[in-house]
């Protein structure tokens, strides 16, 4: 038996993010005991790296805007896969998750009334992200902290315990979804300051994790991206949706080598920015794809009309839908066209004066000027695309946001699925985290809430050991693994070499960028998948040094599990999806295909590990053991009055005539 | 691109004792104090301990001290540095060390918690709160603060005097105080919280000697002493040093 | 635990185990590892202050060489004693009687030094460069014990609003003094020498740094909770802003400025040197 804290809570929540802390707020809210987990210290999450807004149709600025426009919005960025009842339920209560933000104490941009001032975004009919500046994101993590703390502050003076009700655990990582039968039980992971196991029974689980850009070598995403929400799901039984769908932002930094693939805001472009490569051409214009020739400027001087005079000009290519501008970049790098450093010139030092640009862009000027010693008012910045946003992941029920087939599995924010179909808009992730993660957290606490006390589902003990040895694996050698025998030992005399998980991990980063990257090809992802086996395998043979206290090493062994979990799944949906759609280009089928659209995609996990949660034949490899397999599923009809927000010309590009009737 | 060896000191251990250790490690054009870091564990250390997430000075995780300078590893290049230069890092000394760069900051989530949060007022339903822009914007430089506790890690009033951690909240939740006392439509006065009296009765304003160190230090450039400390301690004395308002106060009880 | 992490007791605290050695932190002797020249702004302003405490000091005991028609010392003025030498139309009021026989610059100088030492810059440069709490960012200081404002006599540091409202005073004194410096030696006004000029940049620092005062920050606007509802406040407390941003720079500049107002009076004052005059 090894060594094994154990708590009990009503509700946990995994992941302390803008999602996680909704959730846990409400779930405490309605009475039960919650415990929140965080990876990294509370209040550290990527949600603090948001920039834009969160995109609620309030109509503070512009009066016509409604729910229904930002539904339509939401649906047309995600050509049409999303599903349509999520992006109901966000276009709807998407202003009241924001107002609540202000009784909270939240403190955003104000409009000359007084109310919450409102800016543009790509994708959005009208203003629609409320907004603090640059750095929405930290003053959404900072209030939903705030009210934690607050409800701790209520908990304090009436039982004399800040944690009586809201518990917050810190740097703490959960390595496995625990269960009986078919059902939650709790979780079970490892305290990162000391190394310590444990244990929480709980009936209700929300998954809050965020995404997966640590998969890909050049992202925006940070460390603690690394898929533990999706893969924790799969392993628990519950399906993936939508997993081939991850956005490229087509302009991050590609030097210096320390902020690859930070943001460079769309502003950037939005104010005059061109894009030349190392040719000084302005290249865009060989990429307008046929379906916008009638919208965009063919020539250099059309195009510079449209900043002073947009009526009667076309827009410049620059501004041509995400993708585009990524795949465009990407072609040029490819043919050699590149920067020394692989991207692209993005130049706006040549349009604007220095001081309109510090007065524009202030928090780039600052960036590149810190970062990069580029003094962006005077040269160009050099850019290229870099992972975004995973727009697929846990397949969750739109109303209640429960993991389908798990019964008190929850799921929301960027773990979860199906919201923004094949492609995000800019503002809809703040949005989704709040109107989700409530959901979430009320669901989980009515579930909670409901069942006998007495007839909670206990993880069986055969369950936490085998959890415990996959945990504890990396400190032994490889071949101790099947022995099972004490977390002693280093790697022995077996035939297969250790392996170093930093070498893995760059390997593994190395093969998403180059093979299922922002282009993909048949032949180039089943290569992808074989490099991916034998990755998994050598993962298997991950050794650390030292001791268990704070080692980053052992954390990136037990992360690889996750994150080559979840790049198979992306891998192997890639594959199958044989069209081009959102976030998801095939070079071998570039058009998209309106019979796709009736189509999901769905991972599960086969194989002898798959159900980890059956019993006690569990086993501390079965991660390894299990494999990803790929099902195709119908997509709900859209119900008619929301089709009939749109006009049948608009929607004859992405449903079926069978499916309009 | 260039590259070159460079000598690092990095201390090594944990809360029964250790010491700087010396590395050679490569450096490459436009690398910062973390890459460096990074670097190491890769292929040195693999389980040197250090706190990151961003990468973008925007989580304020990777506090420490450089050259006996508190900074964000992630925000300090090594461009600033000579070639032939020893680059000593080392953990934040005011915390407890945990392992190696990383430091048990709790006492920073213990102070949070114990300054009132925001008190909403009455009677107001959501959707309905006005405030005007130039009501926001003090309090709104407050908020920019990334938490990575460089100022608390900084203040010589717990630095150098661990026996003034329980009365001192430190600049960070100082000036959390300051930005709720600015708050337009904070509440709390109505319920007989003035909070900043409380700043010097509960949480130790009067231990600060305005000497900025935390100001000096901070990466979000956020005017800690002179836009939230300063005027913290002009209110509270407003309240507690105006012979005319402790006149009043005084009648007033008399008259009860 | 095989790989457990159970803490051995903590070795027992020493009376010497404090500040960054104290028990718990990284074990590191140094008591600090700046490797630049963090000793030299300390320096410099400790030396700087001595140097004007030593020079005021000398000239305020001196009770001579103050008084240069048209011109007169800010060291000197108001002069409120009956020893005052008499100043044409100047602000030498005798408040005092013939029972002061002390220079009566020690009279009003109390305010002005009062107003220097309880401003919040300057209590940052002495604070860092005579007591050393802290000589610099990170650099551990002297001390066993800091209570820092907390307790008398420091407490009364909350004071520094009172002796804004003086220096407003004075400021207003020293500005007619100047204005009276729009005369010549016989008090016929219109005329102007090089003195003028000194009085001139004199009392416009003097000004620039009596509003920069953060005290002063508060009062015109800084305590309103809602700057929406009260315009010209909001305005006032702006330009002040702007004033205090530079607070360190007016602090030294009219420091320097009122020393060198007091030393040219005293050079034409004690027949070393001619006023220039223009007109």
């Amino acid at each position: 038996m090894t060594n094994v804290e154990r708590h009990a809570y009503d509700v946990v929540v995994v992941g302390a993010g803008g999602a996680g802390l909704r959730a846990a707020i409400e779930a405490r809210e309605r009475g039960m005991r919650t415990a929140v987990i965080c990876k990294s210290l509370f209040g550290k999450a990527h949600t603090v790296m948001a920039e834009g807004g969160i995109a609620a149709s309030m109509g503070n600025v512009n009066p016509h805007d409604n729910w229904q426009v930002h539904f339509r919005d939401t649906m047309r960025g995600g050509k049409f896969l999303n599903y349509w009842r999520m992006a109901e339920l966000h276009a709807k209560e998407a202003p009241d998750r924001v107002w609540e933000l202000e009784t909270w104490g939240a403190l955003f941009d104000r409009t000359p009334d007084g109310k919450i001032s409102q800016r543009n975004f790509g994708g959005h009919e009208y203003p629609r992200l409320a907004h603090v500046g640059d750095r929405t994101g930290l003053e959404l993590i900072r209030t939903l902290q705030q009210k934690v703390v607050s409800l701790q502050q209520e908990d304090f003076a009436e039982t004399g315990d800040y944690e009586s009700r809201l518990k917050v655990l810190q740097e703490c990582t959960v390595t496995r979804i625990l269960k009986s039968g078919q059902e939650v039980a709790g979780v079970f992971g490892y305290v990162r300051e000391s190394g310590r196991l444990f244990v929480i029974d709980a009936p209700a689980v929300v998954l809050a994790t965020g995404g997966i850009g640590k998969s890909f070598k050049v992202t925006s995403n940070s460390w603690e991206y690394t898929g533990d929400g999706h893969a924790l799901a799969l392993l628990a039984g519950a399906p993936l949706i939508n997993m081939e769908f991850i956005q490229f932002h087509p302009t991050g930094m590609v030097w210096p080598p320390s902020v690859k693939g930070i943001l460079v805001t769309e502003s950037v472009r939005g104010d005059g920015g061109v894009l030349r490569n190392s040719d000084g051409k302005r290249f865009m214009f060989d990429y307008i794809p046929d379906v916008f020739k009638e919208k965009y400027a063919q020539t250099e001087e059309e195009a510079d009309g449209w900043y002073t005079d947009p009526e009667h000009h076309r827009r410049p290519p620059e501004l041509l839908p995400r993708d585009e501008v990524a795949r465009a970049i990407n072609s040029e790098v490819k043919a050699g066209r590149g920067t020394p450093h692989g991207g692209v010139f993005l130049d706006v030092s040549t349009r604007l004066t220095p001081e309109e640009i510090k007065r524009r862009l202030p928090s780039m000027h600052h960036q590149f000027k810190e970062l990069a010693d580029v003094d962006i008012t005077a040269e160009p910045m050099e850019v290229g695309p870099t992972c975004h946003y995973m727009m697929g992941g846990v397949d969750v029920a739109p109303d209640t946001a429960e993991a389908r087939g798990v019964p008190g599995l929850y799921a929301a924010g960027e773990v979860a699925g199906g919201m923004h179909g094949s492609n995000r808009l800019g503002g809809n992730s703040l949005s989704d985290l709040l109107v989700f993660g409530r959901r979430a957290g009320l669901s989980a606490a009515r579930y909670a809430a409901a069942l006998d006390p007495a007839a909670r589902p206990v993880a069986d003990q055969a369950e936490i050991d085998a959890a415990a040895r996959e945990a504890l694996r990396p400190f032994n050698g490889p071949e101790q693994a099947a022995s099972q025998d004490t977390p002693e030992g280093a790697a022995g005399g077996a035939q297969a070499p250790a392996e170093n998980p930093y070498t893995v991990h760059q390997e593994l980063q190395q093969v998403m960028n180059d093979l299922v990257g922002i282009i993909r090809r048949g032949p180039e992802m089943e290569q992808a998948l074989e490099r991916l086996a034998s990755l998994r395998e050598r993962a298997g043979r991950a050794v650390v040094e030292g001791h268990r206290q704070f080692n980053p090493g052992w954390h990136l062994a037990i992360d690889l599990r996750n994150m080559l979990l979840v790049s198979e799944c992306v891998a192997k949906a890639a594959l199958e999806r044989t069209e081009s759609r959102g976030g998801h280009t095939r070079d071998d089928y570039p058009e998209m295909d309106r019979t796709w659209r009736k189509v999901g995609l769905l991972c599960t996990l086969t194989g002898p590990g798959a159900q980890a949660g059956a019993g006690a034949g569990a086993d501390a490899d079965s991660a390894a053991d299990a494999r990803v397999s790929v099902e195709r599923r119908p997509m709900d009809p859209i119900r008619a009055d929301l089709l009939d927000l749109f006009e049948r010309d608009e929607l004859l590009k992405y449903l079926t005539d069978e499916e309009l009737g | 691109m260039t590259s070159y060896e460079a000598h690092f000191k990095v201390w090594r251990g944990d809360a029964e004792g250790g010491d700087l250790r010396d590395y050679q490690v490569e450096v490459n054009d436009g690398e910062v104090v973390l890459d460096i870091v990074h670097r190491l564990q890769a292929t040195q250390a693999p389980d040197l301990a250090v706190r990151w997430n961003c990468k973008a000075g925007k989580c304020g995780s990777c506090s420490a001290e450089v050259n006996g300078r508190p900074r964000l590893m992630c925000m300090t290049r090594m461009s600033v540095f000579t070639r032939d230069e020893t680059v000593t890092v080392t953990p934040m000394r005011t915390f407890p060390v945990v392992r190696d760069l990383v430091t048990d900051v709790s006492l920073n989530y213990t102070k949070a918690r114990e300054v009132p949060s925001f008190v909403p007022p009455e009677g107001v339903a959501p959707g309905e709160y006005r405030m005007a822009q130039v009501d926001v914007e003090r309090s709104q430089e407050f908020r920019k603060c990334i938490e990575c506790f460089l100022c608390q890690n900084t203040c010589h009033v717990v630095r150098d005097h661990d026996e003034n951690k329980p009365a001192f909240s430190g600049p960070r939740f100082l000036m959390r105080i300051a930005e709720l006392d600015m708050h337009p439509l904070d509440a709390a006065a109505d319920h007989g919280l003035t909070r900043a009296t409380s700043a010097q009765d509960d949480h130790g304003l009067g231990y600060c000697n305005i000497t900025k160190c935390c100001t000096e230090v901070c990466p979000e450039q956020i005017k800690i002493t002179d836009n939230a400390l300063i005027p913290l301690k002009e209110r509270a004395a407003d309240r507690k040093y105006d012979p005319l308002v402790w006149l009043g106060s005084r009648i007033r009880r008399r008259g009860q | 635990m095989a790989t457990g992490t159970t803490p051995a007791a903590p070795p027992a605290p020493s009376p010497r185990d404090r500040g960054v050695r104290a028990p718990g932190r990284a074990a590191i002797t140094a008591p600090h590892l700046r490797t630049d020249r963090w000793w030299l702004p300390p320096l410099v302003t400790a030396l700087g202050l001595a140097a004007f405490v030593g020079y005021s000091t000398w000239r305020a005991f001196a009770n001579a060489d103050y008084y240069a028609a048209p011109y007169v010392s800010p060291f000197y003025s108001p002069c409120l004693a009956h020893n005052c030498v008499p100043m044409k139309g100047g602000a030498d009021w005798a408040l005092f009687g013939p029972w002061w026989g002390l220079s009566p610059a020690l009279l009003v100088l109390i305010f002005p030094l009062g107003f220097r030492a309880t401003c919040y810059y300057y209590r940052k440069a002495y604070y860092r460069g005579f007591y050393a709490a802290p000589p610099a960012c990170a650099v551990a200081e002297p001390h066993a014990k800091y209570t820092g404002e907390t307790r008398f006599p420091l407490i009364l540091q909350n004071l520094h609003r009172y002796f804004f409202y003086i220096a407003l005073l004075v400021a207003g004194i020293l500005t007619y003094d100047t204005a009276l410096g729009f005369r010549d030696t016989h008090g016929a006004w219109g005329h102007m020498g090089l003195g003028t000029l000194v009085l001139l940049a004199n009392i416009a620092l003097i000004w620039a740094y009596t509003l920069s005062c953060h005290s002063c920050r508060h009062i015109v606007g800084g305590r309103l909770r809602h700057f929406s509802r009260h315009p010209v406040r909001y305005r006032l407390w702006s330009w002040v802003g702007v004033l205090n941003r530079r607070h360190m720079l007016l602090a030294w500049s009219s420091l320097i400025s009122v020393g060198i107002a007091d030393l040219y009076v005293y050079l034409v004052a004690s027949g070393a040197f001619d006023d220039p005059r223009f007109f």
